[in-house]
Protein backbone atom coordinates (compact mmCIF):
# COMPACT_ATOMS: atom_id res chain seq x y z
CA UNK A 1 0.00 0.00 0.00
CA UNK A 2 2.72 2.34 0.98
CA UNK A 3 4.71 1.35 -1.76
CA UNK A 4 1.55 2.77 -4.51
CA UNK A 5 1.21 6.16 -2.37
CA UNK A 6 4.80 6.66 -2.57
CA UNK A 7 5.00 6.25 -6.49
CA UNK A 8 1.54 7.85 -7.03
CA UNK A 9 2.57 11.43 -8.34
CA UNK A 10 5.53 10.09 -10.27
CA UNK A 11 3.98 7.66 -12.17
CA UNK A 12 1.17 10.02 -13.03
CA UNK A 13 3.21 12.23 -14.44
CA UNK A 14 4.85 9.71 -16.78
CA UNK A 15 1.29 8.86 -17.51
CA UNK A 16 -1.07 11.16 -18.74
CA UNK A 17 -4.95 10.27 -19.06
CA UNK A 18 -4.86 8.85 -22.12
CA UNK A 19 -6.85 10.81 -24.78
CA UNK A 20 -7.63 10.33 -28.66
CA UNK A 21 -9.63 8.53 -30.71
CA UNK A 22 -8.11 5.30 -29.14
CA UNK A 23 -9.47 5.51 -26.27
CA UNK A 24 -13.24 6.01 -27.80
CA UNK A 25 -12.91 2.61 -28.94
CA UNK A 26 -15.13 0.53 -26.83
CA UNK A 27 -18.12 3.20 -26.98
CA UNK A 28 -18.36 3.51 -30.87
CA UNK A 29 -18.11 -0.14 -30.99
CA UNK A 30 -21.17 0.15 -28.47
CA UNK A 31 -22.68 2.33 -30.72
CA UNK A 32 -22.21 -0.26 -33.70
CA UNK A 33 -23.79 -2.39 -32.49
CA UNK A 34 -26.59 -1.11 -30.36
CA UNK A 35 -27.33 0.22 -33.94
CA UNK A 36 -26.51 -2.33 -35.65
CA UNK A 37 -29.22 -4.20 -34.00
CA UNK A 38 -31.98 -2.32 -34.50
CA UNK A 39 -30.99 -1.71 -37.89
CA UNK A 40 -31.17 -5.79 -38.41
CA UNK A 41 -34.57 -5.55 -36.66
CA UNK A 42 -35.67 -2.53 -38.62
CA UNK A 43 -34.25 -3.48 -42.22
CA UNK A 44 -35.83 -7.07 -41.96
CA UNK A 45 -39.42 -5.80 -41.79
CA UNK A 46 -39.08 -2.68 -43.99
CA UNK A 47 -36.58 -3.91 -46.63
CA UNK A 48 -37.04 -7.63 -46.45
CA UNK A 49 -33.51 -8.44 -45.72
CA UNK A 50 -33.31 -12.23 -46.44
CA UNK A 51 -30.89 -14.76 -44.97
CA UNK A 52 -32.40 -17.03 -47.60
CA UNK A 53 -35.14 -17.05 -49.64
CA UNK A 54 -38.38 -15.75 -47.44
CA UNK A 55 -35.95 -16.40 -44.25
CA UNK A 56 -35.73 -12.98 -42.45
CA UNK A 57 -32.30 -11.87 -41.23
CA UNK A 58 -33.53 -10.59 -37.62
CA UNK A 59 -36.70 -10.88 -37.24
CA UNK A 60 -38.92 -9.41 -33.98
CA UNK A 61 -37.64 -6.98 -31.87
CA UNK A 62 -35.57 -7.06 -28.22
CA UNK A 63 -38.29 -8.93 -26.65
CA UNK A 64 -38.34 -11.84 -28.47
CA UNK A 65 -37.02 -12.68 -32.41
CA UNK A 66 -35.76 -15.15 -34.54
CA UNK A 67 -32.48 -14.76 -36.53
CA UNK A 68 -31.63 -15.96 -39.84
CA UNK A 69 -35.24 -18.31 -39.05
CA UNK A 70 -33.37 -20.63 -36.80
CA UNK A 71 -32.46 -19.29 -33.77
CA UNK A 72 -35.50 -18.34 -31.54
CA UNK A 73 -34.09 -15.14 -29.01
CA UNK A 74 -35.96 -13.97 -25.97
CA UNK A 75 -35.95 -11.47 -23.35
CA UNK A 76 -35.77 -13.80 -20.58
CA UNK A 77 -37.12 -11.48 -17.87
CA UNK A 78 -40.31 -10.46 -20.32
CA UNK A 79 -40.57 -14.29 -20.48
CA UNK A 80 -40.33 -14.65 -16.38
CA UNK A 81 -43.41 -12.08 -16.58
CA UNK A 82 -45.18 -13.96 -18.73
CA UNK A 83 -44.49 -16.96 -17.31
CA UNK A 84 -46.01 -15.68 -13.34
CA UNK A 85 -49.30 -14.28 -15.56
CA UNK A 86 -49.71 -18.29 -15.30
CA UNK A 87 -48.79 -18.87 -19.11
CA UNK A 88 -46.81 -22.06 -19.71
CA UNK A 89 -44.85 -20.11 -22.42
CA UNK A 90 -44.61 -22.64 -26.24
CA UNK A 91 -41.58 -23.98 -26.26
CA UNK A 92 -39.86 -21.77 -28.95
CA UNK A 93 -39.65 -19.62 -26.38
CA UNK A 94 -38.05 -21.57 -23.72
CA UNK A 95 -35.36 -21.84 -26.20
CA UNK A 96 -34.82 -18.32 -26.97
CA UNK A 97 -34.44 -17.69 -23.03
CA UNK A 98 -32.40 -20.40 -22.91
CA UNK A 99 -30.28 -19.00 -25.85
CA UNK A 100 -30.47 -15.63 -24.39
CA UNK A 101 -29.49 -16.82 -20.82
CA UNK A 102 -26.79 -18.48 -21.58
CA UNK A 103 -25.01 -15.79 -23.71
CA UNK A 104 -25.50 -12.96 -20.90
CA UNK A 105 -24.43 -15.95 -18.35
CA UNK A 106 -21.11 -15.67 -19.71
CA UNK A 107 -20.18 -12.43 -21.20
CA UNK A 108 -21.74 -10.69 -18.39
CA UNK A 109 -25.23 -10.03 -17.98
CA UNK A 110 -25.20 -6.03 -18.12
CA UNK A 111 -23.22 -6.53 -21.27
CA UNK A 112 -27.19 -6.37 -22.57
CA UNK A 113 -27.23 -2.93 -21.32
CA UNK A 114 -24.74 -1.29 -22.71
CA UNK A 115 -24.20 -3.19 -25.76
CA UNK A 116 -27.55 -3.80 -26.31
CA UNK A 117 -30.02 -1.65 -25.04
CA UNK A 118 -31.22 1.60 -26.89
CA UNK A 119 -32.47 3.63 -23.52
CA UNK A 120 -28.41 3.36 -23.17
CA UNK A 121 -28.25 5.56 -25.74
CA UNK A 122 -30.39 8.24 -24.13
CA UNK A 123 -28.80 8.12 -20.84
CA UNK A 124 -25.06 8.01 -22.05
CA UNK A 125 -26.31 11.40 -24.04
CA UNK A 126 -27.72 12.53 -21.08
CA UNK A 127 -24.83 11.63 -18.55
CA UNK A 128 -22.40 13.10 -21.21
CA UNK A 129 -24.27 16.63 -21.40
CA UNK A 130 -24.46 16.37 -17.45
CA UNK A 131 -20.64 16.12 -16.89
CA UNK A 132 -20.09 19.30 -19.21
CA UNK A 133 -22.81 21.53 -17.86
CA UNK A 134 -21.25 20.42 -14.22
CA UNK A 135 -25.22 20.20 -12.95
CA UNK A 136 -25.15 19.72 -9.22
CA UNK A 137 -26.73 16.44 -6.97
CA UNK A 138 -30.51 17.51 -6.06
CA UNK A 139 -30.60 14.08 -4.10
CA UNK A 140 -29.63 10.55 -3.92
CA UNK A 141 -31.27 7.37 -4.66
CA UNK A 142 -30.02 4.30 -3.05
CA UNK A 143 -28.47 2.08 -6.04
CA UNK A 144 -30.34 -1.13 -4.27
CA UNK A 145 -33.37 0.73 -5.30
CA UNK A 146 -33.84 -0.98 -8.32
CA UNK A 147 -33.75 -4.54 -7.03
CA UNK A 148 -37.07 -3.60 -4.99
CA UNK A 149 -38.29 -2.49 -8.30
CA UNK A 150 -37.24 -5.59 -9.81
CA UNK A 151 -39.24 -7.49 -6.73
CA UNK A 152 -42.67 -5.34 -7.34
CA UNK A 153 -42.47 -5.65 -10.56
CA UNK A 154 -42.92 -9.78 -10.22
CA UNK A 155 -45.30 -8.99 -7.01
CA UNK A 156 -47.83 -6.30 -9.44
CA UNK A 157 -47.06 -9.29 -12.37
CA UNK A 158 -48.73 -11.93 -10.39
CA UNK A 159 -51.77 -9.20 -8.86
CA UNK A 160 -52.58 -8.09 -12.07
CA UNK A 161 -51.72 -10.83 -14.20
CA UNK A 162 -50.19 -8.60 -17.11
CA UNK A 163 -46.17 -8.52 -17.15
CA UNK A 164 -45.93 -5.33 -15.19
CA UNK A 165 -42.55 -4.13 -16.26
CA UNK A 166 -43.13 -4.96 -20.64
CA UNK A 167 -46.40 -3.13 -20.60
CA UNK A 168 -45.11 0.46 -19.38
CA UNK A 169 -41.33 -0.50 -20.62
CA UNK A 170 -39.74 2.90 -21.94
CA UNK A 171 -37.03 0.63 -23.22
CA UNK A 172 -39.89 -1.74 -25.07
CA UNK A 173 -41.32 1.72 -26.29
CA UNK A 174 -38.29 2.60 -28.11
CA UNK A 175 -36.98 -0.23 -29.78
CA UNK A 176 -40.63 -1.17 -30.87
CA UNK A 177 -41.66 2.44 -31.74
CA UNK A 178 -37.85 2.30 -33.96
CA UNK A 179 -38.66 -1.01 -35.26
CA UNK A 180 -42.68 -0.75 -35.94
CA UNK A 181 -43.45 2.86 -35.95
CA UNK A 182 -44.08 5.69 -33.39
CA UNK A 183 -46.31 6.84 -31.39
CA UNK A 184 -45.76 8.63 -28.29
CA UNK A 185 -42.82 6.55 -26.70
CA UNK A 186 -40.69 9.45 -26.83
CA UNK A 187 -42.42 11.73 -24.46
CA UNK A 188 -40.93 8.39 -22.41
CA UNK A 189 -37.37 8.91 -23.15
CA UNK A 190 -37.48 12.15 -23.03
CA UNK A 191 -38.65 12.04 -19.40
CA UNK A 192 -35.69 9.47 -18.55
CA UNK A 193 -33.34 12.11 -20.82
CA UNK A 194 -34.30 15.01 -18.38
CA UNK A 195 -34.35 12.85 -15.03
CA UNK A 196 -30.77 12.02 -16.02
CA UNK A 197 -29.91 15.26 -17.07
CA UNK A 198 -31.19 17.40 -14.38
CA UNK A 199 -32.25 15.52 -11.01
CA UNK A 200 -30.32 12.45 -10.22
CA UNK A 201 -27.22 11.46 -12.35
CA UNK A 202 -27.37 7.85 -13.92
CA UNK A 203 -31.17 7.57 -12.56
CA UNK A 204 -32.65 5.34 -14.67
CA UNK A 205 -30.04 2.80 -15.71
CA UNK A 206 -28.06 2.67 -12.51
CA UNK A 207 -30.85 3.14 -9.93
CA UNK A 208 -34.57 2.13 -11.37
CA UNK A 209 -34.42 -0.06 -14.26
CA UNK A 210 -35.58 -3.34 -13.47
CA UNK A 211 -34.48 -4.92 -16.82
CA UNK A 212 -30.80 -3.64 -15.57
CA UNK A 213 -30.95 -5.06 -11.73
CA UNK A 214 -32.61 -8.79 -13.75
CA UNK A 215 -28.95 -8.53 -15.52
CA UNK A 216 -27.28 -7.47 -12.96
CA UNK A 217 -27.96 -10.58 -11.25
CA UNK A 218 -27.49 -12.73 -14.34
CA UNK A 219 -23.93 -11.20 -14.51
CA UNK A 220 -22.59 -12.54 -11.35
CA UNK A 221 -21.13 -15.91 -13.16
CA UNK A 222 -19.62 -13.59 -16.19
CA UNK A 223 -16.41 -14.89 -17.64
CA UNK A 224 -15.46 -11.42 -19.32
CA UNK A 225 -14.05 -9.26 -16.51
CA UNK A 226 -12.28 -6.29 -15.87
CA UNK A 227 -9.27 -7.37 -14.29
CA UNK A 228 -7.30 -5.15 -12.25
CA UNK A 229 -3.62 -5.07 -11.22
CA UNK A 230 -2.90 -3.57 -8.02
CA UNK A 231 0.72 -3.32 -7.85
CA UNK A 232 0.53 -0.68 -10.88
CA UNK A 233 -3.01 1.47 -9.81
CA UNK A 234 -1.84 4.79 -8.50
CA UNK A 235 -4.93 5.55 -7.13
CA UNK A 236 -5.76 8.45 -9.31
CA UNK A 237 -9.32 7.69 -9.51
CA UNK A 238 -10.31 8.42 -13.03
CA UNK A 239 -11.89 5.34 -13.49
CA UNK A 240 -14.23 5.85 -11.18
CA UNK A 241 -14.66 9.10 -12.69
CA UNK A 242 -16.42 7.98 -15.83
CA UNK A 243 -18.03 4.65 -14.71
CA UNK A 244 -21.98 4.77 -14.66
CA UNK A 245 -21.55 2.17 -11.69
CA UNK A 246 -18.76 3.47 -10.16
CA UNK A 247 -19.77 1.73 -6.61
CA UNK A 248 -18.45 -1.00 -8.51
CA UNK A 249 -14.53 0.10 -8.44
CA UNK A 250 -14.37 0.08 -4.65
CA UNK A 251 -10.92 -0.19 -3.76
CA UNK A 252 -10.36 -2.77 -1.26
CA UNK A 253 -12.74 -5.12 -3.34
CA UNK A 254 -10.78 -4.79 -6.08
CA UNK A 255 -7.47 -5.88 -4.21
CA UNK A 256 -9.53 -8.71 -2.71
CA UNK A 257 -10.84 -10.30 -5.75
CA UNK A 258 -8.41 -9.39 -8.77
CA UNK A 259 -11.05 -8.29 -10.53
CA UNK A 260 -14.68 -6.17 -10.93
CA UNK A 261 -16.54 -8.94 -9.22
CA UNK A 262 -20.13 -6.79 -9.05
CA UNK A 263 -22.32 -8.05 -11.47
CA UNK A 264 -23.59 -4.47 -11.76
CA UNK A 265 -20.50 -3.70 -14.37
CA UNK A 266 -21.92 -3.61 -17.83
CA UNK A 267 -18.41 -4.31 -19.56
CA UNK A 268 -19.27 -0.69 -21.65
CA UNK A 269 -15.57 -0.20 -21.51
CA UNK A 270 -15.26 3.27 -20.51
CA UNK A 271 -12.32 2.55 -17.56
CA UNK A 272 -10.33 0.61 -19.27
CA UNK A 273 -8.64 2.50 -22.36
CA UNK A 274 -8.87 5.59 -19.64
CA UNK A 275 -6.77 4.00 -17.08
CA UNK A 276 -3.23 5.68 -17.49
CA UNK A 277 -1.41 2.82 -16.16
CA UNK A 278 -3.28 0.00 -17.63
CA UNK A 279 -4.35 -1.14 -14.55
CA UNK A 280 -7.59 -2.35 -15.95
CA UNK A 281 -7.94 -4.55 -18.83
CA UNK A 282 -10.70 -6.84 -20.15
CA UNK A 283 -9.84 -10.27 -19.65
CA UNK A 284 -11.05 -13.77 -19.52
CA UNK A 285 -11.97 -14.81 -15.93
CA UNK A 286 -9.90 -18.01 -15.96
CA UNK A 287 -7.03 -16.65 -16.62
CA UNK A 288 -7.15 -13.93 -14.19
CA UNK A 289 -5.79 -15.42 -11.16
CA UNK A 290 -2.53 -16.38 -13.29
CA UNK A 291 -2.20 -12.82 -14.92
CA UNK A 292 -2.32 -11.42 -11.50
CA UNK A 293 0.43 -13.59 -10.25
CA UNK A 294 2.40 -12.48 -13.46
CA UNK A 295 1.88 -8.83 -12.10
CA UNK A 296 2.95 -9.63 -8.99
CA UNK A 297 6.29 -11.07 -10.02
CA UNK A 298 6.60 -8.53 -12.32
CA UNK A 299 6.54 -5.86 -9.42
CA UNK A 300 8.34 -7.70 -6.79
CA UNK A 301 11.24 -7.72 -9.38
CA UNK A 302 11.07 -4.07 -10.52
CA UNK A 303 11.01 -3.25 -6.69
CA UNK A 304 13.75 -5.12 -6.14
CA UNK A 305 15.90 -3.69 -9.02
CA UNK B 1 -27.71 1.30 33.74
CA UNK B 2 -30.90 -0.32 32.42
CA UNK B 3 -32.55 2.96 32.07
CA UNK B 4 -30.01 5.08 29.91
CA UNK B 5 -29.40 1.78 27.34
CA UNK B 6 -33.21 1.21 27.38
CA UNK B 7 -34.03 4.55 25.31
CA UNK B 8 -31.44 4.19 22.61
CA UNK B 9 -32.53 0.55 22.02
CA UNK B 10 -36.12 1.51 21.54
CA UNK B 11 -34.91 4.25 19.52
CA UNK B 12 -33.37 2.26 17.14
CA UNK B 13 -36.17 0.08 16.76
CA UNK B 14 -38.39 2.67 16.68
CA UNK B 15 -36.34 3.81 13.45
CA UNK B 16 -36.29 0.34 11.87
CA UNK B 17 -40.04 0.32 12.58
CA UNK B 18 -40.82 3.70 11.05
CA UNK B 19 -38.56 3.02 8.22
CA UNK B 20 -39.99 -0.65 7.62
CA UNK B 21 -43.71 1.35 7.63
CA UNK B 22 -42.28 4.11 5.48
CA UNK B 23 -40.75 1.42 2.47
CA UNK B 24 -44.27 -0.20 2.77
CA UNK B 25 -45.95 2.35 2.28
CA UNK B 26 -43.58 3.79 -0.57
CA UNK B 27 -43.86 0.20 -2.04
CA UNK B 28 -48.16 -0.49 -1.43
CA UNK B 29 -48.75 3.15 -3.28
CA UNK B 30 -46.44 2.92 -5.83
CA UNK B 31 -47.67 -0.50 -6.50
CA UNK B 32 -51.41 0.45 -6.75
CA UNK B 33 -50.52 3.32 -8.90
CA UNK B 34 -48.66 0.98 -11.17
CA UNK B 35 -51.55 -2.05 -10.74
CA UNK B 36 -53.75 0.84 -11.92
CA UNK B 37 -51.81 2.00 -15.21
CA UNK B 38 -51.91 -1.68 -15.99
CA UNK B 39 -54.95 -2.26 -15.44
CA UNK B 40 -55.92 1.14 -17.47
CA UNK B 41 -54.22 0.61 -20.81
CA UNK B 42 -55.22 -3.31 -20.99
CA UNK B 43 -59.23 -2.22 -20.82
CA UNK B 44 -58.61 -0.93 -23.70
CA UNK B 45 -58.47 -4.45 -25.72
CA UNK B 46 -61.94 -5.50 -26.14
CA UNK B 47 -62.04 -2.88 -29.20
CA UNK B 48 -59.19 -4.51 -30.69
CA UNK B 49 -58.91 -7.10 -33.67
CA UNK B 50 -56.20 -9.36 -33.26
CA UNK B 51 -54.23 -11.99 -35.53
CA UNK B 52 -56.00 -15.26 -36.13
CA UNK B 53 -55.63 -17.47 -33.29
CA UNK B 54 -55.42 -14.85 -30.87
CA UNK B 55 -56.36 -16.54 -27.45
CA UNK B 56 -59.11 -14.76 -25.01
CA UNK B 57 -58.65 -10.92 -24.16
CA UNK B 58 -57.05 -11.81 -21.02
CA UNK B 59 -54.86 -14.45 -21.72
CA UNK B 60 -53.59 -12.87 -25.12
CA UNK B 61 -53.18 -9.92 -22.63
CA UNK B 62 -51.05 -11.73 -20.95
CA UNK B 63 -48.87 -14.14 -23.02
CA UNK B 64 -48.06 -11.79 -25.69
CA UNK B 65 -44.45 -10.83 -25.62
CA UNK B 66 -45.07 -7.87 -27.64
CA UNK B 67 -42.18 -9.19 -30.19
CA UNK B 68 -44.19 -8.10 -33.46
CA UNK B 69 -42.60 -11.36 -35.31
CA UNK B 70 -46.27 -11.52 -36.61
CA UNK B 71 -46.07 -8.42 -38.04
CA UNK B 72 -42.99 -9.39 -40.09
CA UNK B 73 -44.34 -11.90 -40.96
CA UNK B 74 -47.71 -11.32 -42.31
CA UNK B 75 -47.69 -11.55 -46.27
CA UNK B 76 -50.08 -8.10 -46.39
CA UNK B 77 -48.04 -6.22 -43.69
CA UNK B 78 -51.41 -5.38 -42.09
CA UNK B 79 -50.66 -6.14 -38.97
CA UNK B 80 -49.75 -3.27 -36.37
CA UNK B 81 -47.78 -2.99 -32.92
CA UNK B 82 -49.64 -0.41 -30.94
CA UNK B 83 -46.97 2.04 -30.20
CA UNK B 84 -47.30 4.35 -26.81
CA UNK B 85 -50.52 6.88 -26.02
CA UNK B 86 -52.52 5.05 -29.13
CA UNK B 87 -56.44 4.13 -27.79
CA UNK B 88 -55.01 0.19 -27.74
CA UNK B 89 -53.34 -1.78 -25.25
CA UNK B 90 -49.21 -1.04 -26.16
CA UNK B 91 -47.08 -2.94 -28.25
CA UNK B 92 -49.80 -5.75 -29.03
CA UNK B 93 -49.96 -6.56 -32.71
CA UNK B 94 -53.85 -5.64 -34.24
CA UNK B 95 -55.17 -4.73 -37.65
CA UNK B 96 -57.66 -1.92 -39.31
CA UNK B 97 -60.17 -3.97 -41.58
CA UNK B 98 -61.13 -0.77 -43.57
CA UNK B 99 -57.23 -0.13 -44.51
CA UNK B 100 -56.16 -3.31 -44.57
CA UNK B 101 -58.37 -6.76 -43.72
CA UNK B 102 -56.84 -10.52 -42.72
CA UNK B 103 -56.20 -12.08 -46.51
CA UNK B 104 -56.73 -15.12 -44.31
CA UNK B 105 -53.47 -17.04 -45.71
CA UNK B 106 -53.91 -20.53 -45.78
CA UNK B 107 -50.84 -21.63 -43.61
CA UNK B 108 -51.62 -18.71 -40.87
CA UNK B 109 -47.63 -17.40 -41.17
CA UNK B 110 -48.64 -14.50 -38.24
CA UNK B 111 -49.35 -17.43 -36.03
CA UNK B 112 -46.39 -19.78 -36.84
CA UNK B 113 -44.05 -16.40 -36.13
CA UNK B 114 -45.47 -16.25 -32.43
CA UNK B 115 -42.73 -17.69 -30.15
CA UNK B 116 -45.48 -17.61 -26.91
CA UNK B 117 -48.79 -19.07 -28.20
CA UNK B 118 -50.32 -15.99 -27.77
CA UNK B 119 -51.60 -16.85 -31.29
CA UNK B 120 -52.69 -20.14 -30.33
CA UNK B 121 -50.96 -23.19 -32.82
CA UNK B 122 -54.21 -25.07 -31.29
CA UNK B 123 -55.80 -23.20 -34.71
CA UNK B 124 -55.35 -25.82 -37.93
CA UNK B 125 -57.56 -23.98 -40.53
CA UNK B 126 -57.83 -20.41 -41.58
CA UNK B 127 -61.52 -20.41 -41.86
CA UNK B 128 -61.90 -21.19 -38.08
CA UNK B 129 -60.45 -17.93 -36.91
CA UNK B 130 -63.07 -15.91 -34.88
CA UNK B 131 -60.98 -12.25 -35.35
CA UNK B 132 -64.05 -11.07 -34.63
CA UNK B 133 -67.59 -10.77 -36.12
CA UNK B 134 -68.77 -8.51 -39.25
CA UNK B 135 -71.95 -6.16 -37.98
CA UNK B 136 -74.46 -4.76 -40.44
CA UNK B 137 -75.52 -1.47 -40.43
CA UNK B 138 -78.81 -2.03 -42.07
CA UNK B 139 -79.64 1.70 -42.01
CA UNK B 140 -76.95 2.61 -44.19
CA UNK B 141 -76.58 -0.28 -46.33
CA UNK B 142 -76.82 0.03 -50.16
CA UNK B 143 -78.51 -3.23 -50.34
CA UNK B 144 -81.57 -2.51 -47.39
CA UNK B 145 -82.15 0.43 -49.47
CA UNK B 146 -82.91 -1.49 -52.14
CA UNK B 147 -80.11 -1.56 -54.39
CA UNK B 148 -78.50 -4.59 -55.59
CA UNK B 149 -75.04 -3.97 -54.04
CA UNK B 150 -74.58 -6.98 -52.40
CA UNK B 151 -70.05 -6.57 -52.71
CA UNK B 152 -69.69 -8.21 -49.16
CA UNK B 153 -71.46 -11.11 -49.93
CA UNK B 154 -69.49 -11.88 -53.13
CA UNK B 155 -65.88 -10.55 -51.42
CA UNK B 156 -66.41 -12.64 -48.65
CA UNK B 157 -63.69 -15.14 -48.82
CA UNK B 158 -65.89 -17.80 -46.56
CA UNK B 159 -68.38 -17.70 -49.98
CA UNK B 160 -72.09 -18.41 -48.99
CA UNK B 161 -71.56 -19.40 -45.93
CA UNK B 162 -70.69 -16.43 -43.86
CA UNK B 163 -72.03 -14.03 -45.30
CA UNK B 164 -76.04 -14.63 -47.55
CA UNK B 165 -78.33 -13.12 -49.57
CA UNK B 166 -81.49 -13.26 -48.55
CA UNK B 167 -84.74 -11.58 -49.90
CA UNK B 168 -86.67 -9.42 -47.97
CA UNK B 169 -90.12 -8.33 -48.82
CA UNK B 170 -90.82 -4.49 -49.25
CA UNK B 171 -94.12 -2.69 -50.00
CA UNK B 172 -96.61 -4.44 -52.33
CA UNK B 173 -95.63 -3.77 -55.83
CA UNK B 174 -92.00 -3.30 -55.19
CA UNK B 175 -89.12 -5.77 -55.89
CA UNK B 176 -87.95 -7.73 -53.09
CA UNK B 177 -84.56 -6.69 -52.06
CA UNK B 178 -81.39 -8.98 -51.41
CA UNK B 179 -80.18 -8.08 -48.34
CA UNK B 180 -76.60 -9.51 -47.01
CA UNK B 181 -76.74 -11.57 -43.76
CA UNK B 182 -73.67 -12.49 -41.39
CA UNK B 183 -73.40 -16.18 -39.40
CA UNK B 184 -71.27 -16.03 -36.79
CA UNK B 185 -70.80 -19.58 -37.30
CA UNK B 186 -68.50 -19.43 -40.80
CA UNK B 187 -67.53 -15.50 -40.08
CA UNK B 188 -64.15 -15.18 -39.37
CA UNK B 189 -63.90 -11.45 -38.94
CA UNK B 190 -61.30 -11.41 -41.89
CA UNK B 191 -62.90 -7.62 -42.79
CA UNK B 192 -62.55 -8.00 -46.30
CA UNK B 193 -66.31 -7.26 -46.41
CA UNK B 194 -65.43 -4.25 -44.54
CA UNK B 195 -62.55 -3.12 -46.65
CA UNK B 196 -65.12 -3.76 -49.51
CA UNK B 197 -68.07 -1.93 -48.84
CA UNK B 198 -68.78 1.28 -51.55
CA UNK B 199 -70.59 2.92 -48.44
CA UNK B 200 -68.36 6.49 -47.67
CA UNK B 201 -68.01 4.88 -44.10
CA UNK B 202 -68.45 1.07 -44.24
CA UNK B 203 -71.90 -0.16 -43.38
CA UNK B 204 -70.54 -3.47 -42.72
CA UNK B 205 -67.86 -3.76 -40.02
CA UNK B 206 -65.95 -5.73 -37.75
CA UNK B 207 -66.03 -6.10 -34.36
CA UNK B 208 -64.80 -8.19 -31.67
CA UNK B 209 -67.42 -10.79 -30.61
CA UNK B 210 -68.00 -9.53 -26.91
CA UNK B 211 -69.21 -6.48 -28.55
CA UNK B 212 -71.64 -7.50 -30.43
CA UNK B 213 -72.58 -10.71 -29.07
CA UNK B 214 -75.66 -11.65 -27.46
CA UNK B 215 -76.63 -15.71 -25.51
CA UNK B 216 -79.68 -16.93 -24.97
CA UNK B 217 -80.06 -18.61 -21.57
CA UNK B 218 -79.26 -21.87 -21.55
CA UNK B 219 -82.94 -23.43 -20.40
CA UNK B 220 -84.89 -22.61 -23.75
CA UNK B 221 -85.17 -25.50 -25.69
CA UNK B 222 -86.01 -25.02 -29.20
CA UNK B 223 -87.93 -27.84 -30.67
CA UNK B 224 -87.81 -26.97 -34.00
CA UNK B 225 -84.39 -26.91 -34.90
CA UNK B 226 -82.72 -30.60 -35.58
CA UNK B 227 -79.41 -30.13 -33.41
CA UNK B 228 -81.00 -28.56 -30.25
CA UNK B 229 -79.30 -30.90 -27.63
CA UNK B 230 -81.33 -32.86 -25.19
CA UNK B 231 -80.45 -32.48 -22.06
CA UNK B 232 -80.62 -35.04 -18.41
CA UNK B 233 -83.51 -33.13 -17.65
CA UNK B 234 -85.53 -33.88 -20.17
CA UNK B 235 -83.91 -37.88 -21.46
CA UNK B 236 -85.99 -40.74 -20.35
CA UNK B 237 -84.03 -42.70 -17.45
CA UNK B 238 -82.23 -45.10 -19.08
CA UNK B 239 -83.63 -48.82 -18.55
CA UNK B 240 -81.46 -51.59 -19.33
CA UNK B 241 -83.30 -53.94 -21.22
CA UNK B 242 -83.35 -57.64 -19.54
CA UNK B 243 -82.21 -59.24 -22.36
CA UNK B 244 -79.28 -56.94 -22.63
CA UNK B 245 -79.82 -56.14 -26.33
CA UNK B 246 -79.64 -52.22 -27.19
CA UNK B 247 -81.75 -50.04 -25.42
CA UNK B 248 -85.08 -49.49 -27.40
CA UNK B 249 -84.82 -45.60 -27.50
CA UNK B 250 -81.96 -44.12 -29.27
CA UNK B 251 -79.55 -41.80 -27.42
CA UNK B 252 -80.18 -38.68 -30.23
CA UNK B 253 -83.78 -38.86 -29.81
CA UNK B 254 -84.60 -34.82 -30.22
CA UNK B 255 -87.01 -35.25 -26.85
CA UNK B 256 -89.11 -37.86 -25.28
CA UNK B 257 -91.93 -38.97 -26.89
CA UNK B 258 -93.82 -39.99 -23.45
CA UNK B 259 -96.83 -39.29 -24.79
CA UNK B 260 -96.82 -42.01 -27.23
CA UNK B 261 -95.25 -44.42 -25.09
CA UNK B 262 -97.61 -45.16 -22.56
CA UNK B 263 -96.67 -43.70 -19.38
CA UNK B 264 -100.04 -42.20 -18.73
Amino acid sequence: MSDTTVRAPSAAAEHPVPTGLWVWRYIILRRISQVGILLLFFGTLHWGWEFSKDVGLLSGNLSASTFIGLIPLTDPFAALQIFLTGHVLAQESLIGVAVVLGFYLLVGGRVFCSWVCPVNMVTDAAGWLRNKLGILAIFHLPRALRYFILAATLVITVISGLAAFEWVSPIGMMHREIVFGLGMGFTALLAIFLFDLLILKHGWCGHLCPLGAFYGLVGKTALIRVRFDKNTCTHCGECAKICPEPQVLNLKKLEERGYVFSGECSNCGRCTPICPEGSLKFDFKPLIRGHNVQADAIAVQRRTK
Amino acid sequence: MSDSSQPGLDSRRRDFLVKLAQGAALAGTGGLLWDYILRNEARAAPYALRPPGALDEDDFNAACIKCGQCVVDCPPLILKLQPAGGNLPIGMPYFEPRTGPCIMCPDIPCMKACPTGALSPSLKKIEDARMGLAVIDIENCLSWKGLRCEICHRECPVKGKAITLETHPRQISKHAMFVPLVHSDSCTGCGICEKACPTTIAAIRVLPHKLVQGKIGEHYRLGWTFDTEVTQDFKSPEVAPADGSEAAVPKTAPGVDYLNEGGL
